[in-house]
């Protein structure tokens, strides 16, 4: 069992997804129930990863490597250390949330929508695990067809521009990555192994060049300031489990793709563009923040925001120091809980309303105060007060970069301003207030449903906060080791 | 002493950690049993504060002992090689703040039972003054910067939802906001304080850093290039720009009145008694990092001054109760932020207390009459109160007399102590400083004594239907006033030898020889009979005094003679109406050009350059060129053979040129 749970982990939701497409459109109820049980066994099947998760090693655990296509010494590879496993536990468990929360909302071609999600877990988990230059690569194009799909078939008015843009943009950025691959599979002696991409030995200008081709791909995805323009459209475009998948996973991936492929395969070239990459995340914190101060769509401004709490991410990143990048990955988990929540509680309201727009309402606590204290819980994530998880990750990045040098803590740090700026005169203009639309004054509090999946993540949020010590355990080990890997030049001598 | 004896069978880490716990559990009571609990949900968090405050007692009979207590209770996070517990850290002045805290804290909790009887938000007010009362308790007993700010930002968000209270009110929602942005923006400074200490101390246990501050003695860093700064002054004036804000210190002090949106008991407890003065606890814990950056505690002794006179004449022209003890707020805040400047630190922990008793007083006091008045809160609708609410007459007397600093009430002695401190003081500016302070003990007793006259005093100008309903408070909210009237009255003589000389604070607190000052008092101490003998012969007595008299010449006989005067002053009125116009510069400079560049950034930046040029531009380039393309494809064969033809005599002739 042990041996491949990674590979239930990828493939028990795809072939669950093929199974509840299989069911069909016209039994709906089956498919819910279906989906339901596919996504709670794909948990259940990741839940050892993390028990069984040693941490004293910066090894890949729970390895699986068959050979795959032998003519071009491609593998099945698998594995997972400190960086990667939380993100496939946050894949897993939150698809089970999607599906709880998708369970009303989405009436037309229910199978086939939540088929999609199951499909895309598998393949997203698929990301976090690959160690196959090839595999990762099938498993980072496939996992964007599902995304397209949900976007282009159940989102809202714009949903083509929003799709194409959507799709263009990663896609474009993804074929360079290819070829850097390929540069690096003849340049290693003919391998596809993406650890020994990180021991071979490469020149400056070839680093600079992969670095380049790496960047455009994961910048997209992260998305960094100026490759950012389609996500505000394409959260605005998708429906609420969409969007919640987007800002909770598959924005990580170009994180993950920066920790797991940029950092330690070209490390000279990190150090040397890294100037590059902090001003680029100093932007994101400081532009883009004020952006998102003054959007009028609700969803537009969480997607703003995201970016924004990115930026904190590669910033963490590119300061090169053991505390900031362990900031980093758990902000990126922090961001998957509360963004999530976020969308999940404009999903709530435009239920109800049909509206994104921040001024058709005002005075919604008025008539769904539960719902209300539990989007204070999540606003007050989004703006990192301490004892929720949105403090953690911020509070080590700027700690970590002032070490490296003050002025990037300084800037970063008016994240603490511009973030409570925008989230609290959100929340002070549709939720607080006395009712002026007669339709909030309608509205029904939480079900049973909402309530269990908002107060699921809200325990999440207060206990990354209160103790984030067990899930920077996991992370320990590896990061130092991902540290001292990139403090060693791989320019031949 | 005996009624604590039976704590003794049970761990000490226990009994510390009930104190922040039982209140939390009484706010988690209420707020999720508040839909059933209703107007029973005042039990739990009674009760809750009520154990806190018992233990909190026994906490402070141990420290009068010398048994002290420093730990851990568990790990956080270990950041790199560092671990960062929460714990605490017990001594007399962690132990003097508890009781103050929880003292007020209980005051105000038995108070509310009557103030916000029949509001629809009864046990969610519980349920957050509870949880007040946990995150204060964590910040106070904090043993490292993380928890601290914990605690710091917590009691902000509490404070927050307070404010915003009633929250279908525009105004109170606004008052939010504003308090939040304007907290974090001294968070913000208080963060990278953090981030420095992290850098230079490789810690944030107090302990560890302390040890550390006296290798740190000499080291420069250049935060702009060329410049060398002190480190120590560097971490003190981030650490301060935090107390700025939370103190609410000129400039950071906008938020405070506008707080006054919010229910008067938390107005009480949070705007005047306990989360204001966090800033004053923090810098006086921080009291070995100050002492080493004569700078720092110049830049602190200037700016409390400032608040200190400043924040007082504002109080003069304001009319609504509340503002008027919340401008008073702001001025007593500038003292104790003066003393911490002049490095008597026990003095301002001293005033703190003595404050926190009569302010609290005043506060709940007001409320009692706002409540009386149908909540009215324009002194000129009032007057003449005295005869319908005599305890809270009495009790709002006393508190006014000892804002006032009139002998023998508590705040005549913390208040003189600071002065007299500043005065030694020989920071540059200390001299300029004394000054202000001295001039500040005439506004207070005037803008004081303005509003308890034309509170209690002269004809009644409120409607008759209000008039006729005049009715003293009830118990829950007479006792309260009592219990704070106590100690506003004794406090002062009582305590002013081991609190605010410090005797009973030394083990907390470090002062450098060359900045001693209450030292320096502390070495001619006669005992308090003496020193109030010798106040009664200075100025600050006088100048209170004399501002009672004008206020009673002004607003209790010669009611005509104030708008005479603010006619012939009326630019001074103006200035002091507009607040010296912090409120202004704020919405039109700062709140507008944030918006203004969010747009354009958004409009500009987002929409024309990047997604217009660059993105669209890119598709509307590619679809221009294919357009221009198509035209060469005809589809006739003999366009496409002539093509061919012409491209393989350029390639022969090419390899025959140049390569034959």
């Amino acid at each position: 069992m042990n041996a491949s749970l990674l590979s239930y982990s990828i493939w028990i939701p795809i072939v669950g997804g093929l199974l509840v497409l299989a069911v069909g459109d016209r039994r709906a109820a089956l498919a819910r129930w279906l989906a339901l049980i596919v996504s709670l066994l794909a948990f259940a099947v990741t839940i050892p990863l993390y028990t069984g998760f040693d941490t004293h090693t910066a090894a890949m655990q729970f390895s699986e490597r068959v050979s795959w296509i032998p003519s071009l010494n491609i593998y099945y590879h698998l594995g997972v250390d400190g960086i990667s496993l939380w993100f496939i536990l946050l894949t897993s468990f939150l698809t089970v949330l999607v599906v709880i929360s998708s369970w009303r909302n989405v009436q037309t071609r229910v199978a086939q929508f939540m088929a999609a999600f199951l499909i895309m877990e598998g393949m997203m988990i698929g990301v976090f695990c690959a160690l196959d230059a090839i595999l990762f690569y099938v498993f980072w194009e496939a996992m964007l067809i599902p995304m397209f799909l949900i976007i282009g078939v159940w989102g809202g008015r714009r949903r083509v521009y929003a799709t194409i843009k959507f799709f263009l943009y990663t896609f474009l950025g993804s074929v360079l990555m290819l070829v850097a691959l390929l540069y690096l599979y003849f340049h290693s002696g003919n391998s596809f192994d993406l650890l020994v991409y990180q021991h071979t030995p490469l020149g400056m200008t070839a680093q600079i060049l992969i670095f380049i081709a790496f960047f455009v791909a994961f910048a997209v995805k992260i998305p960094m300031w100026p490759v950012h323009t389609w996500l505000p459209d394409a959260h605005v475009e998708a429906p609420t489990a969409g969007s919640v998948v987007l800002a909770a996973i598959m924005l990580k991936m170009g994180a993950y793709g920066f920790l797991r492929l940029s950092l330690p395969i070209v490390p000279d070239a990190s150090h040397k563009l890294a100037w590059l990459m902090i001003l680029l995340s100093l932007i994101a914190i400081i532009y883009v923040a004020l952006v998102a101060i003054v959007q009028e769509d609700m969803k537009k401004l969480v997607a703003y925001s995201s970016i924004a709490h990115m930026g904190f991410v590669t910033l963490g990143f590119f300061v090169f120091d053991s505390v900031a990048i362990e900031g980093s990955i758990i902000q990126m988990l922090s961001h998957g809980f509360i963004s999530a929540a976020m969308f999940l509680c404009i999903g709530v309201l435009y239920d109800r309303m049909h509206t994104r727009n921040i001024k058709a309402y005002g005075g919604v606590a008025n008539v769904m105060p539960i719902f209300a204290a539990l989007m204070m819980l999540f606003a007050m994530g989004n703006v990192g007060l301490p004892g929720t998880s949105g403090f953690v990750g911020e509070f080590m990045v700027v700690l970590g970069t002032y070490q490296v040098n003050p002025w990037y803590a300084i800037l970063a740090a008016t994240g603490l301003i511009t973030g409570a700026s925008y989230t609290l005169w959100l929340f002070k203009r549709a939720i607080f207030g006395g009712i002026v639309h007669p339709e909030v004054a309608a509205l029904k509090d939480l079900d049973a449903r909402e309530m269990l999946v908002l107060g699921t993540l809200a325990a999440f949020t207060l206990l990354l906060g209160v103790w984030p010590a067990p899930f920077l355990d996991i992370v320990h080990t590896s990061v130092q080791h991902l540290v001292a890997q990139i403090a060693v030049s791989k320019i031949p001598a | 002493m005996w009624v604590f004896d039976w704590l003794n069978a049970f761990p000490p880490l226990l009994v510390y950690l009930i104190i922040p716990l039982a209140p939390l559990a009484g706010s988690l009571v209420a707020g999720f049993g508040g839909w059933k609990l209703q107007e029973q949900a005042h039990w739990a968090p009674l009760t809750g504060v009520a154990v806190s405050f018992y233990l909190a007692l026994a906490v402070l009979f141990q420290t009068l002992h010398g048994v002290d207590f420093y730990g851990n209770i568990y790990i956080w996070a270990v950041l790199g090689h560092l671990q960062v517990p929460i714990g605490f850290d017990v001594d007399s002045l962690t132990a003097l703040m508890l009781v103050v805290v929880t003292f007020v804290s209980l005051c105000v909790h038995l108070y509310t039972i009557g103030y916000m009887h029949g509001d629809p938000g009864y046990a969610r007010f519980f349920s957050y003054i509870s949880l007040f009362t946990f995150s204060m308790i964590m910040l106070v007993m904090s043993n490292n910067f993380l928890q601290l700010f914990f605690g710091w930002e917590a009691v902000g968000l509490v404070s927050y939802l307070l404010i915003g209270f009633w929250f279908q009110r525009e105004s109170a929602n606004v008052a939010a906001l504003k308090a939040f942005i304007v907290n974090r923006v001294g968070d913000f400074g208080f963060l990278i304080g953090i981030a420095a200490i992290y850098h230079y101390c490789g810690s944030l246990d107090y302990r560890t850093v302390f040890a550390m501050v006296p290798h740190l003695v000499g080291q420069t860093v250049e935060i702009i290039p060329g410049h060398p700064w002190n480190v120590l002054t560097w971490i003190a004036l981030l650490l301060f720009i935090g107390a700025m804000g939370k103190s609410a210190q000129v400039p950071l002090h906008v938020w405070l009145p506008e707080s006054m949106e919010g229910p008067t008991p938390i107005s009480a407890l949070i705007h005047a008694a306990t989360m204001v003065t966090a800033g004053i606890f923090m810098v006086a814990r921080m009291s070995p990092i100050y002492e080493q950056s004569a700078t720092a505690l110049t830049v602190i002794l200037l700016i409390g001054s400032i608040t200190a006179l400043f924040m007082g004449l504002i109080g003069l022209v304001q009319n609504d109760i509340k503002r008027i003890i919340a401008y008073s707020t702001l001025s007593q805040l500038g003292y104790m932020t003066a003393a911490l400047g002049a490095s008597a630190f026990s003095a301002a922990i001293f005033h703190l207390m003595t404050h926190a008793f009569f302010k609290a007083l005043l506060f709940l006091a007001a409320g009692s009459v706002i409540h009386a008045m149908a909540n009215e809160q324009d002194i000129r609708k009032m007057g003449g109160l005295r005869k319908a609410m005599p305890i809270t007459y009495i009790t709002f007397l006393i508190g006014g007399l000892a804002l006032s600093g009139i002998p023998p009430f508590a705040g005549f002695f913390s208040k003189d102590l600071i002065i007299e401190a500043v005065g030694i003081s020989t920071l540059p500016g200390a001299g300029w400083a004394e000054f202000i302070l001295v001039a500040g003990a005439f506004v207070t007793a005037l803008y004081t004594f303005r509003m308890f006259f034309m509170v209690f005093h002269g004809k009644p100008r409120m409607d008759p239907y209000i008039r006729d309903h005049l009715h003293e408070s009830p118990w829950v909210i007479t006792v309260p006033l009592i219990a704070l009237a106590i100690p506003a009255v004794y406090a002062g003589w009582a305590y002013i030898g081991p609190v605010g000389l410090g005797h009973f604070l030394d083990s907390s607190l470090v002062i450098a020889p060359q900045f001693n000052t209450i030292g320096e008092i502390a070495a001619h101490w006669q005992g308090a009979g003496v020193f109030l003998v010798h106040g009664l012969e200075a100025w600050p007595f006088w100048l209170a005094v004399a501002g009672i008299v004008c206020a009673a010449y002004f607003y209790a006989w010669n009611t005509g003679l104030p708008e005479w005067l603010s006619r012939i002053l009326s630019p001074a009125a103006w200035l002091l109406e507009s607040k010296y116009g912090f409120d202004t510069f704020n919405n039109t400079v700062l709140v507008r050009g944030v918006i203004q560049f969010g747009r354009l950034f958004w409009h500009v930046g987002d929409e024309k350059l990047i997604d217009g040029l660059m993105v669209n531009g890119t598709a509307f380039g590619i679809g221009k060129l294919a357009l221009s393309w198509r035209k060469v494809q005809t589809g006739y064969i003999y366009h496409y053979a002539f093509a061919m033809i012409i491209g393989l005599i350029l390639f022969m002739t090419y390899f025959v040129i140049w390569k034959g």
